[in-house]
This record gives C-alpha cells, sequence and structure tokens, in this order.
C-alpha cells in the first residue's frame, strides 16, 4: 500500500507492524514524533507494548537492556544528545548480545547547539558494536527497520541494530512510501527469539557480570564474532525482504550507476539522492561517473566495497562530520578498504552538510568535475558548502 | 510476618544468594540481601548496580546468584529494572508468563543518593511495581571509601580527608529516604542490618503494595568506617539507639516509627568507636563540630517525630 508519508511515520508504521514487547523512549528533536506516533498506537489499543516513558535516553536504553534480557523485544528511538547519553550503554548493550532496534534521526552534536542534520551522532557510536545501517529515503527507513529487527534478533548476530535516517530531511519530509501488509510485515518478522531471558526463574542466570583480564578479552572477543557474522545474515535477510516486498536490496551498498564508472562518489543517507541527479546530470554530459551508497556501514564491507571501486580513476569520499584531528571517518574507512589493492584509485575527503547545511546538486556536480584534477591522494580535507 | 524459622528455612531450601562470593570479612550487605531474598515468597529477579555488591558477587564464570540477576551499569538500575519489569507486563499480557514474579534492585548509596538518582526518581514516578534496596554504607567503598552524598558530616573520606584547613566531609548527608517518600510511592522504610527481623517484616509489608517500594537499609562497612571487622552489627544498633538512622516506615503516605529508643544514646558513643571520625577526638574544634552533628541528629529525629504526629495512623 503506497502512502504519502514522514520518515517519521514510516519507522512508526515499521514499529507498529514489528509490535515490540518494550518500547522506552525519550523526545529529542528530530526523532519526537516517533515517540508521539507511538505513544498514539499504544493509547489506541493498535498494539500491545509496554511504553516506557522514561526521564533521559540513558535510562531508555537501560530499560532496553533489561526488557531485552528479561526476553522481550524492544525498540527505542533518539538523535544527537540523546544518543551521546546513550553511548555509555550501548556499549553494554552489545557487550551483553542484545538485540535491540534503534531509529536514530540523524543530528549535528552540540556545541554549538543545532537540531539539523550531520552524522556526527552516528560516528559517535562507531565503535560501541552496534550494527548501523544507513537510509536514503523513508521507504529505505522503513524497510530496513523491518530488516534490522531479524539482523538484530539472528542468533549468529544478537546485537544492537541503529537504522540512521538524515533528521528533517528524511524525518520530516513526506515521501511516498510503500508500506507491507499487517500479516506480511508480521510474517517476516517474525516470533522474538528468547536467549536464556532473565524471567525464566527456573533456570537462572546472571547478566552482566565482571569480568577481569583472565576473561574478559575472550568474551570482547566474541562479540566480534557477532559483528562478523553480520554481512552473511545481512544478506540472507535483504533476499527474503526483496522477495516479499518486490524491491530490490541487493549487497552491502547501493551502486549507482557505478559498473563502468571512472569516477566515483561515497557518501550515506540522504544526500546519495542528490548525488544520483548529479551523477545523471554529468553521464548525459559524457563523464563516466557513479555512487556508491553504503547501506551497511558497521560492519566495515571493506572487501565487497573495494572490489567495487578498484577499476575507478578517482574517488571522492563525502563525510557529514569532523574526526577532529584526522580525516573524515568514512574516507579513512574506504582508504583502509582499498589499501590492500595493488593499483588504487586517487581519494579525496570532502565534508559537507554540517549542521543541516543544505548540499544541492550544483555542489556535488562540482566534486566530480574537480576529481580528473586531483592527482594524487592527500592527507587534506577539503570542503563542500563552506565560507572560508 | 516471617520468623527465624522461616527465613532459616526458606535459606534451607536454596539459598538465594549463595556463598563464594568474595565481599569482605564483616561485610554487612550480604545479611540485608539474604534477608530481602528470603522475606518474599514468589520468585525474584533481581538486578544491582555498579559497586561492591555486584563486583563481589558476580565475577565471571562464577556468580553467587541463584536467581536471575541483571548488572547493567553505576547509574541505572532502576532503569534497567523497569524495562524487566515491563518486558514482564508486556510477556504476561500476551500469556506468555503465567506466575507472579517479583523485582528487586541492589544498589548502594553512592548508585542511589547520587549517579542513579535520576533514574531512581524516573523509575518512583512511571510506578513500576519493584523494590529498590538501598545497601547504604555511608561512603564510595568499592572504590576506596571516596565521600559520597550519604556520607555524614565531617566524616572523613578520601575525597573528603580530615585536613587542617577542612576537617573532613563539611556538608550534612543528603536524606534520600524523605526524598523518595516525596515520591507519593506506596511503601518507603528505613532499616538496618542490627534488627534483620525488622528488615524482613519491611521487605515482606512493601510487598503487599503494588508499584515502587524503597527501603534504605544502613549497612556498616568495618573498613570504610574504620572499626573492627566483627562491628558492622553493633554501628548499626548504636546508629539507631542515637536516633541517627531512626527505624521507620511510610505507608501510603502514613509515618511509623517502628523504634524509639527509651533514652537516646549521644551520638558521641557512636562516633568515638569510628576511626573515620578519630580527628573529632583529637582536633581542636571538635567538640563544636560534634556539638553540630548532636543538633543535627535533634533535628531530623524531631521533626520525623513531628511527622509521626501529624501524618500516622498507618496499619
Amino acid at each position: 500500500m503506497r502512502k504519502a508519508i514522514t520518515g517519521h511515520r514510516a519507522i512508526a508504521e515499521a514499529m507498529r507492524q514489528i509490535e515490540p514487547d518494550v518500547v522506552a523512549v525519550y523526545p529529542i528533536t528530530p526523532q519526537s514524533e516517533i515517540a508521539e506516533y507511538y505513544a498514539d498506537y499504544v493509547h489506541n489499543g493498535l498494539v500491545r507494548t509496554e511504553l516506557v516513558p522514561v526521564e533521559s535516553e540513558h535510562s531508555a536504553l537501560s530499560a532496553c537492556i533489561g526488557a531485552a534480557a528479561a526476553g522481550g523485544r524492544v525498540m527505542t528511538a533518539t538523535a544527537s544528545q540523546g544518543l551521546a547519553l546513550m553511548v555509555e550503554v550501548l556499549y553494554i548493550a552489545a557487550g551483553l548480545r542484545l538485540p535491540i532496534v534503534m531509529a536514530l534521526a540523524n543530528r549535528s552534536l552540540s556545541a554549538p547547539i543545532n537540531i539539523h542534520c550531520d552524522h556526527s551522532d552516528a560516528y559517535l557510536a562507531r565503535d560501541s558494536g552496534a550494527v548501523q545501517i544507513f537510509c536514503e529515503n523513508a521507504q529505505e527507513a522503513y524497510d530496513y527497520t523491518l530488516m534490522a529487527q531479524r539482523i538484530a534478533e539472528d542468533m549468529h548476530v544478537r546485537l544492537p541494530v541503529i537504522v540512521n535516517l538524515d533528521g528533517f530531511t528524511l524525518t520530516h519530509t513526506v515521501q511516498p512510501v510503500d508500506l507491507l501488509a499487517d500479516e506480511v510485515a508480521k510474517k517476516f518478522v517474525g516470533e522474538c527469539k528468547q536467549f536464556s531471558p532473565l524471567l525464566d526463574v527456573d533456570h537462572p542466570v546472571t547478566w552482566g557480570p565482571f569480568a577481569m583480564p583472565d576473561y574478559y578479552f575472550e568474551l570482547k572477543r566474541a562479540q566480534q564474532a557477532g559483528m562478523e557474522a553480520v554481512p552473511d545474515v545481512f544478506r540472507n535477510v535483504q533476499e527474503e525482504f526483496s522477495k516479499i516486498s518486490g524491491r530490490q536490496y541487493v549487497g552491502f551498498f547501493d551502486a549507482y550507476k557505478l559498473a563502468d564508472a571512472e569516477y566515483a562518489m561515497v557518501v550515506l543517507g540522504s544526500t546519495a539522492g542528490t548525488a544520483k541527479v548529479a551523477v545523471d546530470e554529468l553521464r548525459a554530459r559524457g563523464m563516466k561517473v557513479g555512487l556508491l551508497k553504503p547501506w551497511l556501514w558497521r560492519p566495515f564491507p571493506a572487501k565487497e566495497i573495494a572490489d567495487a571501486l578498484k577499476n575507478t580513476r578517482a574517488v571522492a569520499v563525502l563525510d557529514r562530520a569532523f574526526s577532529f584531528g584526522t580525516m573524515g571517518v568514512l574516507f579513512e574507512d574506504v582508504a583502509s578498504a582499498l589499501y590492500p589493492l595493488e593499483r588504487r584509485p586517487v581519494l579525496a575527503n570532502y565534508i559537507y552538510g554540517l549542521g543541516g547545511r543544505d548540499t544541492p546538486v550544483p555542489e556535488l556536480v562540482r566534486v566530480f568535475e574537480e576529481l580528473p584534477k586531483i592527482r594524487k591522494t592527500e592527507w587534506a580535507l577539503r570542503y563542500i558548502g563552506l565560507r572560508e | 510476618m516471617p520468623s527465624i524459622k522461616v527465613l532459616a528455612e526458606r535459606e534451607e531450601r536454596g539459598a538465594r544468594f549463595t556463598g563464594g562470593h568474595t565481599l569482605c570479612a564483616g561485610c554487612a550487605e550480604p545479611m540485608a540481601v539474604r534477608t530481602v531474598l528470603n522475606a518474599i515468597e514468589d520468585p525474584v529477579v533481581a538486578a544491582s548496580a555498579t559497586g561492591c555488591l555486584e563486583v563481589a558477587s558476580s565475577r565471571f564464570p562464577g556468580t553467587a546468584w541463584n536467581v536471575p540477576w541483571i548488572h547493567v551499569a553505576f547509574e541505572n538500575a532502576a532503569a534497567a529494572i523497569s524495562g524487566v519489569e515491563a518486558a514482564y507486563k508486556a510477556l504476561r499480557k500476551k500469556g506468555l508468563i503465567a506466575r507472579r514474579i517479583r523485582f528487586v534492585v541492589f544498589a548502594g548509596d553512592g548508585g542511589t543518593h547520587d549517579i542513579g538518582l535520576q533514574a531512581l526518581s524516573g523509575a518512583l514516578e512511571r510506578g513500576h511495581d519493584f523494590l529498590y534496596v538501598c545497601l547504604n554504607n555511608e561512603a564510595y567503598m568499592n572504590t576506596g571509601v571516596q565521600r559520597s552524598s550519604a556520607t555524614p558530616k565531617c566524616a572523613a573520606a578520601t575525597t573528603a580527608p580530615y585536613g587542617e584547613a577542612i576537617p573532613g566531609k563539611p556538608q550534612e548527608r543528603k536524606d534520600l529516604t524523605e526524598i523518595v517518600t516525596a515520591h507519593g510511592i506506596p511503601y518507603v522504610a528505613q532499616a538496618a542490618v542490627s534488627n534483620l527481623i525488622d528488615l524482613a517484616n519491611k521487605v515482606e509489608r512493601a510487598m503487599r503494595y503494588e508499584g515502587p517500594k524503597f527501603i534504605n537499609v544502613l549497612t556498616p562497612c568495618p573498613l570504610g568506617w574504620r572499626t573492627p571487622r566483627d562491628s558492622a552489627v553493633q554501628q548499626a544498633k548504636l546508629a539507631v539507639e542515637t536516633c541517627y538512622w531512626p527505624l521507620y516506615e511510610v505507608i501510603e503516605g502514613r509515618y511509623k516509627i517502628n523504634y524509639k529508643p527509651k533514652e537516646k544514646v549521644p551520638i558521641e558513643e557512636w562516633l568515638k568507636t569510628q576511626g573515620r571520625f578519630r580527628h573529632l577526638f583529637r582536633d581542636p574544634r571538635g567538640k563544636e563540630l560534634i556539638a553540630q552533628i548532636q543538633a543535627e541528629v535533634d533535628r531530623r529525629w524531631e521533626l520525623l517525630l513531628q511527622k509521626e504526629k501529624c501524618f500516622g495512623g498507618g496499619e
């Protein structure tokens, strides 16, 4: 069923269909409407979820951890400072191998305080152990929220999964979204699989023990195995979802006109949509350009991305946040991925769109036009749309 | 009300908190934990904040917990149990769980009065059905006796040492029991390890009520208070006899003092037995400071008597 809805509504509809046992959530711009829609479903009896209207994001994720360890299916949503407050417990959710799905309405981190989009919040959680997926539009946000549930709860994975969608650009704009029928979505998501739940009082388990140098390392290594299991699970879930939805999700990234591209751009989230228009414009002028838009960012599909970029001459990697004192995070990911190749394309790192700064098509066209002039990869940042 | 016999029988039937933990010799916490868990008949799921009890009871791959137990972090035990309880409600609604399960938090004074206060307040306001037990030893004992907001005035702590300029902690202790009472939850109490039957009775009474319950238990720490290893119970008893730590309940807003000493023991008798107050008996300012401590104990005790007089009449 096609509906004209906001990204918020798309996420909330997916959550309604998933119908988690517990949703613990705290409001923050630009995520609040997800919490509001869901509260509306609960208060009107559309779902049987226990809504826990917590007093902070820290408690939101802490309650999710308790609920997931108890054996329930749980979800939350946040943005920016909210994620920053959660980060302590996000590491714990991952360390305890708890499948918690979370929408992250990407918003820049303070200071200065700003409510608009960049990816500094997602980057902050880079090393948390959460799986991170980026979406280009509300349709992808809906689809990946459903898929995230399956990925998170897979017994080989059992990790928190963050579904990133650009704040305001995606959360607040009305877009056409094809929703699955409730029963189709519910069947796809399936029943929540429990693992040693706290509420199994006849089989008491100790969750969150203290591990010293004699065991900590092995337990963290086991957590890494969970991350390593993600790619296969991700592909299988995509395949199954593509069948029921008719929408084609194949692989860890969306490769747009990339197969024969001489110059490529790598960018996360909604800007990929803008970049596709820029690619079309330049293709019309005869320039062989293409786009690589990662869906799966953590774990980073390095080998596949290297393979997709290996025949290009130069690649612009766009980062919507600083990693102060070094190059952009996505740039470093791509550079590391390409390192094993014998012949590597030239790389350039562009910082763009901070604090919601708009990045229109002509700016991205200019980036593509600049690429052939860059002779070698340099450890230097370039900027898009910045007044210097 | 659970008698010693009943408590012992339940311990025999299957200890919920077993030996093998690494809490210090003479620590008051295991007594309180066992008493609380044995005073509840239904199955229990417990949560702990980071602290002595947590690190000493859950060192991987061992555990001292024979009930389902979770530790998440320092400041969020109340939030974590909120989630456990919410999941329980959801799974019960779905018909997946039929039995009555009770939820108990054990957290220290640091995890309750300080870093965990917000999460506690939120969980109390939301009305989750759980019992929160504060094991109050009046400082951050797990990390080496740093001052908390529960540390009494003038006590020496590693972050509020006795010095020539400042003789120990300058501030009064936070009255958390009254802060919790202000949330209007059905059951609030203070207890001490010197009277375990009183504690068991309080737990039993608390569990009759739906919603949040809170018990602040004085669990003296011989190491941190610098008293003999076998002194925890005696220390708690003297704290009660001096009216420094009144045993009382607030049941649905009604105050009830469970024990009124016939003769209030001067606070000096309690202070002089503890190394953390030793400087008060050597420093020329000591006499004046002890008088101030006594005045504050008297003020709080009088206030409590007044509250019982005005808002008494509970069960």
